[in-house]
């Protein structure tokens, strides 16, 4: 089974992935610089993809709680979830995602003003 | 030595659950140390991002929520009285002239110690920033991440964005003294005290607070004068909202922050370290936790629990270089259990 993530810079890429393994664990262990901060636990916002259009009816529903740690994701539509909570399963062979930016690892070190 | 200055055996930096475990290893050393984190209160990760959520894989503890570890944690080593700086971020790491370390926070506070002791995890917390291009050139005159001074916002049109317990806590508390406040949130469901939801409803029904359902896609302004917020709806289109100030309420998120800039070597955003003392390539900065990297490193709290206690050994010869660390256990030594106040 296979799986497509789309990175913010436009470079797809094509992961073999295993039944009963998070789609956030399948990017991370491909080595794909994906933040994924709190590790799963459903605690932050850092696993944000759009799904496929076609695949979001296909995806078990968010929980109430994936939708309110949604809240902490940027530019967050229908199509918005947490990949962490979406479970590789056989009908989701061929599954496309596109890795939102904030999601990305690796960020070089910023300076901001945090003022007020 | 001025106020804001101190001498210390260790620097530690950062008050997560392995920074804390850290104390209590080096205090069975007889090794005192300041803690510094950026966050305003002690537990990294524990507290900030899943205080709630249950660990199960804590030796001994069949399940505790990360805030239990934390409290756990700081009740083992508050007979050893660390020193905490909570809410400053370490700027910068020098060697001093007599071959100590100086570390500096951006509260202007000036520690000096033999050891340094990275224990920062992800790095530093910071606000998350909205992916708005241009975004930056606004920050601190137009765009907070935080309220430091509620009266810079007096009279001001102020447009809040988020749904947490911040962006309600501000709205509730700024909606008084704005000339005209917008709370901008993609659902009309909010994830914050159901008190405050509350008080933000009364506010508009007052009209003393505009909700509106989006967010916020642009900005408009020039020279870093922000004139307008503009905000997506749900169904694609977007309007704008003139304003004077647009507080963004997203979270926080780690970046490794000014580590990068130490001079210690790094891979990926990690730190390298050997496994028998788990020290940088900088002698007598040492790096545990989930910030270090070796061969066949695991990102488990017992993992830099157990690096913690091999840390503490090393950093013992390098404050007391002159004297021998007899290796004892708190089972049967009394020496370290009227340490622990517990003899």
């Amino acid at each position: 089974m296979f799986v497509t993530v789309r990175m913010p810079d436009g470079a797809t890429h094509r992961l073999e992935a295993l039944e009963g393994w998070r789609i956030m664990e399948v990017i991370r262990d491909w080595g794909i610089p994906i933040k994924a901060e709190c590790g799963g636990a459903c605690a932050c916002a850092t696993c944000h993809v759009w799904v496929g259009e076609e695949w979001v009816g296909k995806l078990v529903p968010p929980s109430a709680e994936e939708l309110e740690m949604l809240d902490g994701a940027f530019q967050v539509d229908e199509r918005s979830r947490l990949c962490c909570q979406i479970i590789m399963t056989p009908e989701l062979d061929g599954l496309e995602v596109e890795l939102a930016p904030e999601s990305l690892a690796d960020a070089p070190p910023e300076r901001m003003v945090v003022g007020g | 030595m001025q106020a804001n200055e101190a001498s210390t055996d260790v620097v530690v930096i950062g008050a997560g659950p392995v920074g804390l475990f850290a104390v209590f290893q080096l205090g069975l050393a007889r090794l005192k140390a300041h803690v510094i984190d950026i966050l305003d209160k002690p537990g990294g990760q524990c507290a900030e991002l899943y205080p709630e959520k249950p660990i199960y894989d804590i030796p001994g503890i069949p399940g505790c929520t990360g805030q239990e570890l934390t409290d756990r944690l700081l009740e083992q080593i508050k007979p050893i009285e660390p020193v905490f700086h909570l809410g400053e971020m370490v700027t910068a790491l020098t060697r001093t002239s007599d071959g100590k370390w100086r570390v500096d926070t951006d509260a202007g506070r000036v520690l000096i110690a033999p050891v340094i002791v990275i224990a920062a995890g992800g790095g530093s917390f910071v606000p998350k920033r909205p992916p708005i291009p241009g975004i930056e050139a606004y920050e601190g005159t137009g765009v907070f991440y935080a309220v430091r001074k509620i009266e810079a916002f007096r009279g001001k049109r102020v447009v809040i964005a988020g749904g947490g317990d911040s962006a309600l806590d501000w709205t509730v508390n700024l909606a008084p003294i704005a000339q005209k406040l917008t709370l901008v949130h993609r659902r009309p469901e909010f994830r914050a005290a159901p008190d405050t939801v509350n008080k933000m409803r009364a506010l508009e029904a007052k009209g003393l607070v505009k909700f509106e359902l989006g967010q916020p896609s642009d900005l408009k302004g020039s020279d870093g004068k922000l004139d307008a917020v503009v905000v997506k709806r749900p169904d694609g289109t977007t309007f704008d909202i003139a304003t004077d100030a647009l507080v963004p309420f997203f979270g926080l998120t780690m970046k490794l922050g000014p580590i990068a800039d130490f001079g210690i070597n790094l891979h990926e955003n990690l730190i390298p370290v050997d496994t028998a003392k788990f020290e940088t390539s900088m002698p007598g900065i040492f790096a545990i936790g989930d910030i270090n990297s070796y061969p066949g490193k695991l990102k488990l709290i017992l993992s830099g629990f157990h690096e913690a206690a091999l840390m503490a050994q090393a950093a013992h010869r390098y404050v007391h270089p002159d004297k021998v660390l007899r290796f004892q256990y708190t089972t049967s030594s009394s020496e370290l259990q009227r340490l622990l106040k517990v003899a």
